[in-house]
């Protein structure tokens, strides 16, 4: 481990702020994405079976 | 003059904004990786190591922007939501709508990251003091707003009932800022003052500014992705968006 990232004492504080800090960051964008997927795939099965009730 | 308020209004519609906020979406998304990897590298490898507070003073490249970051959403989106009462947009409504949720996770890291600093700073996790019990109270209305969105049925009917939540809940944004003021508290003051020089080293100060922006370019981009989803959601039955769809398919 490079010395720079030697937190000492602190250790738990520092990598615990940035470390949830990181794990929220990374996690909204990955949910937001599979939200967009959920509702196009929504939309789409709405369009078939709106079609399928014409024919 | 009247030609530029027509092409405000015109973003105003779902249909027009949508594409735009991929394209802004883009944008800022980019900008937020390299300012978050430049800020990050800072914080760790070019910041110096505080004589009073040792390693753990790093702790404010994340906590201060994240705070700012849970004001600030807060006030833009009041100002969405006056635009919607004002203005009858439906566009409007939705970004705030949009925001809420990236607000909320700003104001619950800051009082998590504070918790994280306050333990070996001051011997605690948690103290009822002004500033860190009006932030608890942001994140509350936070809450409040999305709650109280979803739970009314008539989604036009939501949106104004909880954009008048967010405008009275505005004052609660002054108390936070001025609260290590205004009250002797056990949270420090102001790090960066407006009308005085800033009592950082520069390297850290320049450091808590680069994570600042690319905080704010994360916000600008999941604003975007969100926006865009609840969109599609609340136009579902638009031909606009049934088409979009069927043309991808």
């Amino acid at each position: 481990m490079p010395e720079a990232l030697d937190m000492g004492k602190h250790a738990l504080y520092v990598w615990g702020s940035f470390g949830a800090t990181a794990l929220f960051m990374i996690a909204e964008p990955l949910l937001l994405r599979s939200r967009a997927k959920a509702a196009r795939k929504r939309i789409a099965r709405m369009a078939r079976l709106e079609q399928e009730n014409d024919q | 003059m009247s030609s530029r308020l027509i092409n405000w209004f015109k973003f105003s519609s779902p249909a027009t904004f949508y594409p735009l906020a991929h394209k802004i979406w883009l944008v800022a998304t980019i900008i937020a990786v390299v300012l978050i990897a430049i800020g990050l590298y800072m914080s760790f490898f070019v910041a110096p190591t505080d004589y009073k507070q040792g390693e753990g003073y790093r702790i404010i490249f994340v906590h201060v922007p994240a705070s700012w970051m849970s004001m600030f959403i807060y006030v833009v989106m009041a100002c969405w939501a006056a635009l919607g009462l004002v203005f009858n947009t439906r566009l409007s409504a939705m970004m705030a709508q949009a925001l809420a949720p990236t607000g909320a996770m700003f104001a619950f890291l800051s009082l998590w990251t504070g918790a994280f600093w306050g333990k070996p700073m001051w011997g605690t996790w948690w103290v009822w003091d002004a500033r860190i019990t009006s932030e608890l109270i942001l994140l509350f209305l936070y809450l409040g707003y999305m709650a109280l969105r979803s739970s009314i049925d008539d989604p036009r009917r939501g949106d104004r009932a909880s954009a008048i939540l967010l405008i009275v809940g505005v004052v609660n944004i002054p108390i936070i800022y001025y609260s290590v003021k205004w009250w002797n508290t056990l949270h420090q003051g102001s790090t960066i003052k407006l009308n005085e020089e800033s009592s950082m080293d520069d390297t850290m100060l320049l450091a808590m500014l680069i994570m600042t922006l690319g905080f704010w370019a994360y916000s600008i981009a999941t604003a975007m992705s969100r926006v865009r989803s609840v969109i599609l959601e609340r136009e579902r039955s638009s031909t606009w968006v049934k088409q979009m769809i069927a043309e991808e398919r």
